[in-house]
């Protein structure tokens, strides 16, 4: 009596491990194979998405990119961007749809157009007007002091070098002879 | 100093300085680029629109495709609410603000505006479903209406009195729905 119910013990529990087993191997393959379902090949993949978001902003979470926001409001944003990219949408469709919708404020290049234009205009212009400034104020530190000229040629026999300048050139002149 | 000496001069202040016209178009440039600057540093410190002011025009295209336009509101009370469905703050005052639109819609001169903040539409119908609003509701489309007032979050609610003029703004969730009927009645002579 004894030995069978330890043989039954012994057989139950193989029964509870198989049927454990069983569970386990069930229980890992049920969502494999939803997630086998999920992915779909023709899908947007989230470098797609996140190439588009990437040159967006939401308005709610400034100076930050769309495609590291954390919040639930660019989470939502991201969803629709893959939606509209499932739907066949092109990247400019969808920047068009987002702008109309949000704003022109949520791309990260401001459209040409309007006082836009200055972003693109007075950096450029404030660079070339340093780099000018600067160009002229080395100029004048490199210049020496300005010789005045005579606008008309000196006349023979008119000493054109000042007399003592002469004065020391002949008798440096005259040391080197000896 | 000498002729040749003054010509000098002359001709140096000529290049170092660059041409008169030329020195007053750089000075024009730079005195709107500042005045562009200065206008734009204003208008985002100065906040949203407060009580007493006369409140902004705006076209509100509804869910369903209606305009409301402001203009044609004239001799009602507006409760205009700005929220989105990502808001958690404005889930707290949503029922509230159901409650009071069904308090007062019938007697005609009190209208619920809700303004769906940088939201998507899918995720914002789910929002109005969920607290059964059944006040006109659109979307922010441009966020030209939260521009115009200047909010700086959601929830934010407007009351506009029949004169156009905001008479409330509530920064944040409203509470209850006595706090909601509290702002409402004395401009309706309750």
């Amino acid at each position: 009596m004894m030995r069978y119910s330890r043989l039954t013990m012994v057989n139950l529990l193989s029964i509870m491990r198989l049927v454990f087993l069983m569970a386990v191997f069930f229980a890992l393959l049920v969502p494999g194979a939803a997630l086998a379902q999920d992915t779909d090949p023709d899908a947007p993949t989230d470098d797609e998405v996140n190439a588009i978001a990437r040159e967006m902003y939401c308005p709610v979470c400034e100076n930050v990119p769309l495609d590291v926001c954390g919040t639930q409001a660019c989470a939502q944003w991201r969803a629709l961007i893959r939606e509209k990219l499932n739907e066949g949408w092109s990247e400019a469709e969808i920047k068009a749809y987002f702008v109309d919708q949000y704003g022109a404020r949520v791309l990260a290049e401001p459209p040409r157009q309007g006082l836009n234009w200055l972003v693109y205009v007075v950096p450029p212009i404030a660079f070339l007007a340093g780099a000018y400034i600067l160009y002229r104020g080395l100029q004048s530190w490199r210049q020496i002091e300005p010789v005045a000229v005579a606008d008309e040629p000196p006349q023979q026999g008119e000493d054109i070098l000042p007399d003592d300048y002469v004065a020391r050139l002949e008798e440096e002149l005259r040391r080197s002879q000896q | 100093m000498t002729e040749v000496e003054d010509k000098t001069v002359a001709e140096e202040t000529q290049t170092s300085g660059g041409p008169k016209w030329g020195r007053m178009a750089v000075w024009g440039g730079l005195l709107i680029l500042l005045t562009l600057l200065a206008l734009g540093l204003r208008r985002t410190q100065q906040g949203p629109v407060g009580p007493g002011q006369k409140a902004p025009a705006f076209v509100l295209t509804t869910f369903d495709g209606q305009e409301i336009d402001s203009a044609d509101l004239a001799g009602k009370v507006i409760v205009l609410n700005f929220w989105a469905s990502w808001c958690k703050p404005c889930e707290q005052e949503a029922a509230d603000l159901e409650t009071a639109w069904q308090y007062y819609q019938a007697r005609g001169d009190v209208l619920f505006l809700g303004v769906d903040y940088v939201d998507t539409e899918p995720e914002a119908m789910a929002y109005l479903n969920k607290f059964n609003i059944s006040y006109p509701n659109g979307a922010d489309l441009g966020t030209r209406i939260s521009q115009a007032f200047r909010i700086r979050g959601v929830p934010e609610t407007y009351i506009i009195d029949q004169d156009g003029v905001l008479s409330h703004t509530q920064i944040g969730p409203f509470t209850s729905l006595s706090q909601i009927t509290a702002v409402i009645d004395p401009l309706l002579g309750q």
